[in-house]
């Protein structure tokens, strides 16, 4: 009897350990991400004791090493929407179709050809990516659009579309594929065709898995930086065409940084436009959560 | 040209100098991210040699490496101006003499597509290209095409020199393409008929076409000789005339076969 209540008390204590062992990788990586933001805003606002909030977010002019330097990041945030606004507007329609057909459509052995190809797309590195734009795509814009330069935010949008497309594809795939198969039965049974029973009633009970993998594609979008580095042009303007050479945020931030003298004006300013990014994609993210949460599809029952 | 012949003299004088004084230390260096990769490229290098030598290097820019040499917290300054007359009043009241030692020099090449007709670009031209006000190559005697201005971000120390030679510090035009590196730069106008860049002299290939500027081709010959317009020599200062292993380091760096050779392979001009 003892013995027994005594290799209890040890299993116990075992338990008790390894909950602490958990709670405490838990608490490291909790940690050092809010160490991470709490250092993204102590380098950054400093240069609000230079150049108030309004001046950074909506000044025209981004020339941060001149004699007289000027701070305004409104091009490069302008910049970073544009992009990722046209990036989705090739992305979505691609990337949720592409999960409708696999979904839906394909037969079985073309899906399961087909899926691990376009989530190896995802595996890509952006530089490869970014390198293809700017050796293959620039060239050829410029010859077929006769445009001045190919660098510009459509080549840019265009990358960042390939990006995007493997996760909006894979998530609205899987959001698709988990529907009841009861929902698909039921609304065939009623008389619909194929075509009907997807648009009517397999798109709106995924549909908050599909906004979830739009909003995490876009996410990617916004926050990438090889890419946009390397064929957006760079230029720090406000963009009048979609062929317009572009400046956004991660690649002003990516290409200064090592340059700019530690803890100088020049340096908290990168530092204030990180958190902007940050904002940007913490939105995001928040809206996709929101979403989900908000268009959950419980059961059979919500349609 | 002034500041060669005082490193020339500088070399002679250190050959003279008893080795004796050598002791195994740390050499802490300052100053220009333009002049950063030579004493990185060129540090590595005399670490090589000298095992028992540490040297730490940082950027943050010229002034910021003279100030360090003011406060006395770097052994050499690198710097890609002279000294400023304040600075040296400065140094001078804390009892420090700056000396400085010319280490190699800058020269930036305009480079457009090698399909541009055109051979010469003058310095009035290429002002106006980059303030944006040129747009078309037409109005400078080439063809009927729009003009593509890709210039360097503008923390960079290329972007520097051309601020300052060519634009006459006014500012590049928000227009204007910013590639984050040489190569960026020449890949952006290897592929683009209507560009023009410009590179450091190292990085010129057969990608791009080189242009005159004022009649003038930018080489190695025409930067020391002072005929090519967009050059500056670039400077590492010591507080007083350098000692032990800062004075090493600093005849490692001006030797023709040592320190000079690496710069000449990272993109700048060699004194010799």
């Amino acid at each position: 009897m003892l013995k027994d209540y005594q290799k209890g008390r040890a299993r116990q204590r075992r338990e008790k350990a390894i909950r602490l062992f958990f709670f405490c990788i838990a608490l490291a990586s909790i940690t050092t991400l809010a160490l991470i933001v709490v250092f993204l805003f102590m380098e950054g606002l400093p240069i609000f004791a230079k150049v108030s909030v309004k001046d950074f977010i909506f000044g025209k002019y981004w020339y941060p090493t001149d004699d007289s330097p000027e701070f305004g990041i409104f091009p490069l945030i302008l910049a970073s929407l544009a992009v990722t606004a046209a990036a989705s507007l090739i992305s979505i329609p691609l990337g949720v179709m592409t999960a409708l057909y696999l979904a839906e459509v394909a037969s079985a052995r073309v899906r399961e050809w087909v899926k691990p190809i376009v989530e190896l797309l995802a595996a890509l590195p952006s530089v490869v990516i970014g390198f293809f734009g700017m050796v293959i795509v620039a060239p050829f814009l410029q010859d077929t659009f006769n445009i001045p330069t190919g660098l510009n935010l459509f080549n840019a949008s265009l990358m960042l579309a390939f990006m995007s497309i493997p996760t909006i594809c894979s998530i609205s795939e899987d959001a698709i594929f988990s529907v009841p198969t009861e929902l698909k039965e039921a609304s065939l049974a009623l008389g619909a065709t194929h075509w009907e029973t997807i648009w009517r009633v397999i798109v709106p009970a995924s549909i908050s898995g599909i906004s979830t993998a739009v909003i995490l594609g876009m996410s990617r979008a916004i926050g990438e930086t090889m890419v946009v580095l390397m064929v957006a042009g760079g230029a720090a303007m406000i963009p009048t065409s979609l062929f317009d050479p572009v400046r956004p945020m991660p690649a002003s931030i990516v290409a200064e940084m090592a340059e700019a003298p530690f803890r100088g004006d020049h340096y908290y300013a990168l530092f204030a436009t990180g958190i902007v990014l940050f904002v940007f994609t913490l939105f995001f993210n928040m809206v996709a959560e929101h979403i989900s949460h908000k268009y959950r599809q419980v059961g059979a029952a919500t349609l | 040209m002034k500041f060669k012949a005082f490193s020339i003299l500088g070399v002679v004088l250190a050959l003279l100098l008893p080795m004796n004084l050598v002791f195994a230390g740390k050499i802490v260096i300052k100053g220009s991210t333009t002049v950063l990769p030579i004493a990185q490229k060129v540090g590595e290098a005399y670490m090589k040699e000298h095992p028992d030598v540490k040297i730490t290097i940082s950027g943050g820019g010229s002034g910021n490496g003279i100030k360090a040499l003011i406060d006395g917290s770097t052994d050499i300054a690198d710097s890609s101006r002279f000294i400023k007359s304040k600075e040296v009043k400065l140094a001078v009241e804390k009892g420090r003499y700056p000396v400085p030692f010319a280490v190699a020099y800058d020269c930036i090449i305009p480079v457009v597509h090698p399909s541009y007709p055109v051979m010469n670009i003058t310095m009035q031209q290429l002002k106006g290209i980059y303030e944006g006000k040129i747009k078309n190559w037409k109005e400078i005697g080439g063809p009927d095409m729009p003009v593509v201005v890709i210039s360097r971000d503008t923390s960079s120390g290329t972007y520097e020199v051309w601020h300052e030679k060519v634009l006459k510090k006014e500012r590049v035009f928000p227009g204007a393409l910013l590639q984050a590196s040489n190569g960026a730069v020449v890949q952006a106008v290897s592929k683009n008929k209507n560009a023009i860049g410009y590179i450091g002299l190292g990085y010129l290939d057969s990608s791009v076409k080189a242009l005159l500027v004022d009649r003038v081709k930018g080489s190695a010959e025409t930067t020391l000789n002072g005929a090519y317009p967009i050059s500056r020599p670039l400077y590492m200062f010591t507080a007083g005339w350098p000692k032990g292993d800062t004075l090493n380091f600093i005849n490692f760096v001006i030797h023709p076969e040592k320190g000079q050779k690496y710069v000449g392979k990272i993109g700048f001009v060699p004194l010799y």
